[in-house]
């Protein structure tokens, strides 16, 4: 039987790595030519070499401060329980969870979620954020025009005891009403001040007629407005009212002129596209060739992230039971020797873990070469050949199976996969017989 | 002779090394015990995220999966309802969800998959660990030359990637269906021989390892009393080495259980598929619907998760066989 399925088929993916897409026809080694020189391949060869240079060691090192550290504590078993659970589940159920963890929108997907509470406190977006692909001059209706730096300004000067009107449109009328806006009221001019409104210059009664005020429109609340002089400088800043209306005492002589701020349309955080192709690296600039191998897309580290979540109970639970096998004495001796916590860490107890440390390594190198169900259930569309995320052993399934056949070419890749295998075959080999 | 002063002789011993300054600092700034509590309940909190989003993901209504997060459920736990596992299970109107959110899913489909996933990992896994036990008997106590040689081809071929194998044997299947007119590819049947083959490398070494801790000396005496290989296999290797037998059944069980390739494989399109192949298809149909594939995986951890809790040192022995021994 393992000749059957296991033996034969390798020899036979060899044979086949050699004929055309059919195997009808030997084609000699056209199909490795091809795979080193297309940038489909080369993707999926630049992301194994992602995911094998980060998350083995990742995965370790996690592993071994969870284990180092829960043998200080009582409830170490609950820990590790918690922690081991996810490898029982199937890697498309830890998938799919995933997928709705990085969620685009901020009010579903809790990793936004979070980015946006951070970034909301940082940097508050303001009380009318744009939507996507909205300009703050498209905002401007009647008596405004765009300013400088995405602001608003009046179209006309005004003098002190003058009145500026200023109407907006584009607003979502959510907005509004979640600000608390009454119905625009024209503000009444006094001496010495500039007065003025901001109102949503849209009446549904009159939806011709631009620039008059009608009960049916609302004010703006809660917008920034600033008055300049003549000569562009900042003057007084106010925030309007509950009805659009603002007003600036004792301005003085000169003409001024009214400005809506631009941090009144500064848009939130929107969300990152997690599962996104975006490369971490600056290579826009680059050739394609260049690109597929130098490029990070932003999915292999939020995969490598998810991934961790599922193997980080495996190398916890074997590095701790190393570490429950370790000569106790040695440790001892380094703590009556007056070797403080880490130095013992360091020199003793990493040394004696080194074997299993490797073993751990050597496993999840093995591991993540012939990664393929996360790639698959996370980056659906990004997974297919050419994609972003694809894998030698995507690459593998696709052109063996799914659409797009093309035997010889899979098969090559397949072998790939096998000689890659083979450092960590004879790892094993060398280890078990030297027993 | 003039006298030379004799100059201080430095003490044999050195004296005590009075701690330097940075030891001392570090010595404060050693972790305390509640430190060390606080930081991994940390992570153990953070690390249940993910299950306790998908669990309550599955028990709220549908159509608030767009509107609101999960977490929403904290200040809100009456959205709670198992509204999404009776619509899974009967397929029933789609109606009855909150929001009218059409679910498109064959009635009993669910239940078919949780029936397919079983009529696979089951013989699979009792398959890999009779034939792993009988080989790896063979290979200990057994009297024929290269015993060692067929061990470690063995311990080779653990390592083999299965990609390496699916192309062939598809090809296989299909050609044993033109030739004999039963064709394997497509079938449960396919699927259980392919999870066997590369299922039993693993399993011959973990029952290797452990029948070479038992005494020789019990065999032997077995023999010269006149016990046939099967009566000292039944009567001798199996009671010891049951323990090492659920290990394996186990670690297999899971491992079957949550397979997704093989299954995609050999069973895609087919219209009775295993969990993983479910909600793998589930996924990829127009407008997918999350509260299906929530509940569907809380559905296909179920099992896994009973079988784990209940054989959780086995399950664990079992790995750690494969990586430190």
């Amino acid at each position: 039987m393992l000749l059957a399925i296991v033996v034969w088929p390798t020899i036979a993916t060899i044979r086949y790595s050699f004929y055309n897409g059919t195997a009808t026809k030997a084609v000699g080694l056209s199909n490795y030519k091809s795979l080193f020189s297309t940038a489909d391949t080369l993707i999926a060869f630049r992301n194994n070499v992602i995911w094998v240079l980060v998350f083995p060691f990742v995965v370790t090192v996690i592993g071994l401060v969870f284990a180092v550290l829960s043998e200080r504590i009582r409830w170490a078993t609950a820990f590790k329980t918690v922690i081991f659970l996810p490898i029982v589940f199937s890697v498309t159920a830890s998938s799919l969870v995933f997928t709705q963890i990085f969620q685009l929108d901020p009010h579903v997907g809790v990793m936004n979620a979070i980015v946006q509470t951070v970034e909301d406190w940082f940097n508050p977006p303001g009380a009318y954020p744009l939507s996507a692909g909205q300009s703050v001059a498209s905002l401007a209706t009647s008596g405004v025009v765009a300013g400088p730096h995405g602001t608003l300004d009046a179209s006309a000067a005004v003098r002190a005891g003058g009145t500026t009107r200023m109407g907006l449109t584009g607003v979502n009328p959510d907005t509004l009403t979640v600000l608390g806006a009454r119905p625009a009221r024209m503000p009444t001019p006094s001496a010495g001040a500039v007065t003025g409104l901001v109102w949503r210059d849209f009446s549904l009664s009159n939806p011709s007629n631009v620039s008059g005020v009608y009960p049916d429109e609302d004010g703006f609340p809660n917008l920034q407005v600033s008055l300049l002089a003549s000569n562009g400088s900042t003057v007084a800043t106010t925030t309007t009212d509950a009805f659009g209306r603002f007003r600036f005492s004792n301005v003085g002589a000169g003409a001024f002129r009214v400005q809506i701020q631009a941090s009144n349309f500064k848009p939130g955080f929107s969300g990152t596209f997690w599962l996104g192709p975006q490369s971490l690296t600056p290579t826009s600039s680059l050739g394609q060739t260049a690109q597929a191998l130098l490029s990070i897309p932003l999915i292999d580290i939020s995969m490598i992230l998810a991934y961790l979540w599922i193997w980080a109970g495996f190398t916890m639970v074997v590095v701790a039971a190393g570490l429950a096998a370790l000569d106790r004495e040695a440790l001892e001796a380094a703590h009556v020797d007056g070797a403080t916590e880490w130095q013992t860490f360091r020199r003793v107890t990493i040394p004696m873990l080194a074997p299993v440390l490797t073993v751990v390594f050597v496993t999840m190198v093995i591991n993540v070469l012939k990664i393929f169900d996360i790639v698959v259930n996370l980056g659906i569309d990004s997974s297919q050949p050419g994609g972003q995320s694809s894998t030698l052993a995507s690459d593998v399934y696709y052109l063996g199976f799914g659409g797009g056949v093309h035997t010889g070419l899979a098969s090559a890749l397949a072998v790939m996969l096998f000689v890659l295998v083979v450092p960590a075959m004879l790892f094993n080999l060398k280890r078990i017989s030297g027993k | 002779m003039t006298t030379t002063p004799v100059a201080e002789t430095p003490p044999a011993v050195p004296a005590v090394r009075q701690p330097s300054r940075t030891r001392l600092v570090l010595k404060r700034l050693r972790p305390s015990r509640f430190v060390v509590n606080l930081v991994l309940g940390a992570i153990a909190l953070f690390w249940l995220v993910p299950s306790l989003s998908m669990m309550i993901i599955s028990f709220r209504p549908a159509g608030l999966f767009e509107v609101s997060g999960w977490w929403k459920v904290f200040t809100a736990p009456s959205q709670l309802t198992f509204q999404n596992y009776r619509e899974l299970f009967t397929g029933g109107s789609s109606t009855a969800l909150g929001g009218g959110v059409p679910s498109g899913l064959a009635p009993g489909s669910v239940l078919d998959a949780l029936r397919t996933s079983l009529e696979i990992s089951i013989p699979a896994t009792i398959l890999v660990t009779a034939i792993s036990s009988l080989a790896a008997y063979s290979i200990v106590f057994g009297r024929w030359r290269g015993r060692n040689a067929v061990f470690l081809t063995i311990v080779g071929l653990m390592v083999v990637p299965l990609q390496v194998a699916l192309i062939p044997v598809a090809a296989l299947y299909k050609d044993m269906g033109s030739v004999t007119g039963w064709n394997p590819f497509g079938t449960i049947t396919g699927v259980v021989i392919f999870h066997v083959a590369f299922g039993l490398p693993f399993g011959v070494f973990l029952m290797r390892n452990f029948f070479i801790g038992l005494p020789t000396a019990l065999i032997e005496a077995g023999r010269i009393d006149g016990a046939g290989e099967w009566t000292l296999f039944r009567r001798v290797v199996i009671p010891l080495g049951i323990a090492a037998a659920a290990s394996l059944a186990i670690f297999q069980f899971i491992w079957v259980w949550n397979d997704l390739l093989v299954a995609l494989v050999f069973l895609g399109g087919d219209p009775h598929v295993p969990l993983t192949l479910f909600l793998y298809d589930q996924e990829r149909t127009l407008a997918a619907n999350f509260w299906i594939i929530s509940t569907g995986s809380m559905v296909s951890i179920v099992v896994p998760l009973i079988v784990f809790l209940a054989f959780q040192r086995h399950f664990v022995r079992g790995m750690l066989a494969g990586a430190v021994k």
